[in-house]
């Protein structure tokens, strides 16, 4: 199960214990053998390996795992968790870990993928479906490089790979109210009294 | 297979970028009668950055769509690795009483787990007895299934998570030689070209290199994503490198097609930046 019924167990607490609710996975667990890293394609371009990434949320090194690049370089290939001997499911966390900087509003190791991440939610909310020449030229604007990728459009755009115009579904109406819906449910079950039942 | 009716989930890609992977995968599809009604109005599955903000919000997308396919009662098919995977996560999920609770409140009704997700490369792979009309004899190939398909196998319960073989089973049949490798299941990157073009285009550069040191003339994709890091970056890590590469990135619904004796142009091939023609036209397949 990864959805807690608290969805928000307490910031007050250190952060191995919300990592370990939230994700519920057994992070003190980890015995640093270092399996994951070892697999780890984006490993070599991470501040902190992912077993790094283990040690410190053991150690309480709380502010650096949050403000580290590779919660946010991993890229959910899921290689470490189906390797882990103690089959912890560590791309898990470190999903957890990225929804939590979203809560305390910590600065994100790598300003370009949490931008990314921020657009692409974006679009969906907006469209429904993904709009690839619009999630480009937004990314590049609120990531401010606007030309960037710009040699790549003009032949992306005659093999008519990158259509003009979204492609907007009738129910964008629904897929807001799913937004909207989601992020009233996440609000509520961070009242206090809520909160207590993530203890351990 | 034959006969089978599938609720058909194209994905955003199938729209834009990947045009040729829905062409194609029609087509073969037609051919081989499999049936594929694609669902109404479909909406987005919300790919990594829905899940990566917001863990509910990664279940609640794609349980809509699994709404709308259980409403036609069919199984669910999608071409993308991407889709597949975060529908089938999402019906994994929903065997959870707290998690089908939570989602039901969002989508206002309830969602069961049992609508069933297979990706296009399971369904296409169920019988490999192939109407063969042009056999790809002598072109060798590097399956490339990238990591979405395959893992987790407790929630995707597909093929092996470091060595699977079905697409290697498929090229087989078509009569061309799958090789054997080590990154057949590697991430290439993932969503991320945009953001990290320099994290994507070096570990494209590591699958595309190795595949071609071993011997293959091109590789074979079933996932947009892997399919235009490898393809429409090929330029940009060619003169990163200073070396050049060359090799063409197949959608393996197209090699399919090629085999079920379909025109390069019926196949869209002529979309891909890196051009496969030259390769087709020395193997005699083009
Ligand atoms: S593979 Fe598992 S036990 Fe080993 S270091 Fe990584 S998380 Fe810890
Ligand atoms: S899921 Fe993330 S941390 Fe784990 S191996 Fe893949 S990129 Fe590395």
């Amino acid at each position: 199960m990864t959805i807690p019924d608290v969805i928000r167990p307490p910031l007050s607490r250190p952060l191995l214990i919300f990592i370990e609710a939230h994700s519920g996975q057994p992070v003190s667990r980890c015995n640093q053998c270092g399996k994951c890293t070892a697999g780890c394609p984006a490993a070599w371009a991470m501040d902190l390996t992912p077993r790094q990434v283990m040690r410190a949320l053991q150690l309480g090194l709380d502010n650096d795992v949050l403000a580290s690049s590779a919660i946010w370089l991993c890229l959910s290939c899921q290689i470490c968790s189906v390797r882990c001997p103690l089959e912890i499911d560590v791309a898990k966390v470190m999903h957890s870990l990225r929804h939590r900087t979203q809560e305390d509003k910590t600065h994100p190791g790598d300003k370009n993928i949490a931008r990314f991440h921020g657009v692409f939610r974006g679009i969906i909310h907006r469209y429904g479906r993904i709009y690839e020449l619009g999630l480009a030229g937004l990314n590049n604007m609120v990531s401010r490089r606007p030309w960037a990728h710009l040699k790549l459009f003009p032949a992306m755009l005659r093999k008519g790979k990158l259509p003009m115009r979204p492609s907007r579904i009738k129910a964008t109406a629904e897929v807001k109210n799913i937004f909207q819906k989601v992020a009233a449910l996440e609000e509520r079950f961070s009242t206090p009294s809520e909160l207590t039942k993530g203890d351990r | 297979m034959a006969g089978r009716t599938y609720a058909y989930y194209p994905g955003c890609a199938l729209h834009g970028t990947a045009r040729e992977y829905d062409v194609s995968a029609r087509l073969v599809c037609q051919t081989l009668n499999v049936k594929l009604q694609e669902i109404k109005d479909w909406s987005c599955c919300g790919a990594s950055s829905a899940a990566s903000l917001s863990p509910l919000l990664g279940i609640a997308l794609p349980a809509h769509n699994l709404k709308l396919a259980a409403a036609m009662e069919l199984p669910i098919t999608t071409p993308c690795a991407m889709c597949s995977y975060r529908l089938k996560t999402a019906a994994h999920e929903l065997k959870d009483e707290a998690t089908a609770r939570q989602v039901s409140e969002v989508l206002g009704s309830a969602v069961g787990p049992e609508v069933t997700v297979e990706p296009l490369l399971q369904v296409l792979s169920e019988d490999l007895s192939f109407p063969i009309r042009k056999p790809l004899t002598g072109l060798k190939v590097a399956c490339y299934y990238g990591c979405l398909l395959v893992r987790p196998k407790s929630v995707l319960q597909f093929d092996d998570e470091e060595n699977p073989q079905t697409m290697d089973r498929l090229i087989t049949a078509l009569g061309a030689e799958a090789i054997d490798w080590g990154l057949k299941t590697e991430c290439c990157g993932a969503g991320l070209p945009l953001a990290r073009p320099d994290l994507v285009h070096r570990l494209a550069y590591r699958i595309i290199s190795l595949a071609q040191r071993l011997g293959a003339d091109c590789i074979a994709t079933a996932c947009p994503m892997c399919q235009s890091n490898l393809d429409i970056h090929q330029k940009e890590i060619e003169a990163e490198h200073g070396e050049k590469l060359g090799l063409p990135i197949f959608y393996f619904t197209q090699l399919l097609g090629l085999a079920l004796g379909f025109t390069p142009r019926e196949l869209y091939l002529h979309k891909h930046l890196t051009n496969p023609l030259p390769l087709l036209r020395a193997k005699g397949l083009g």
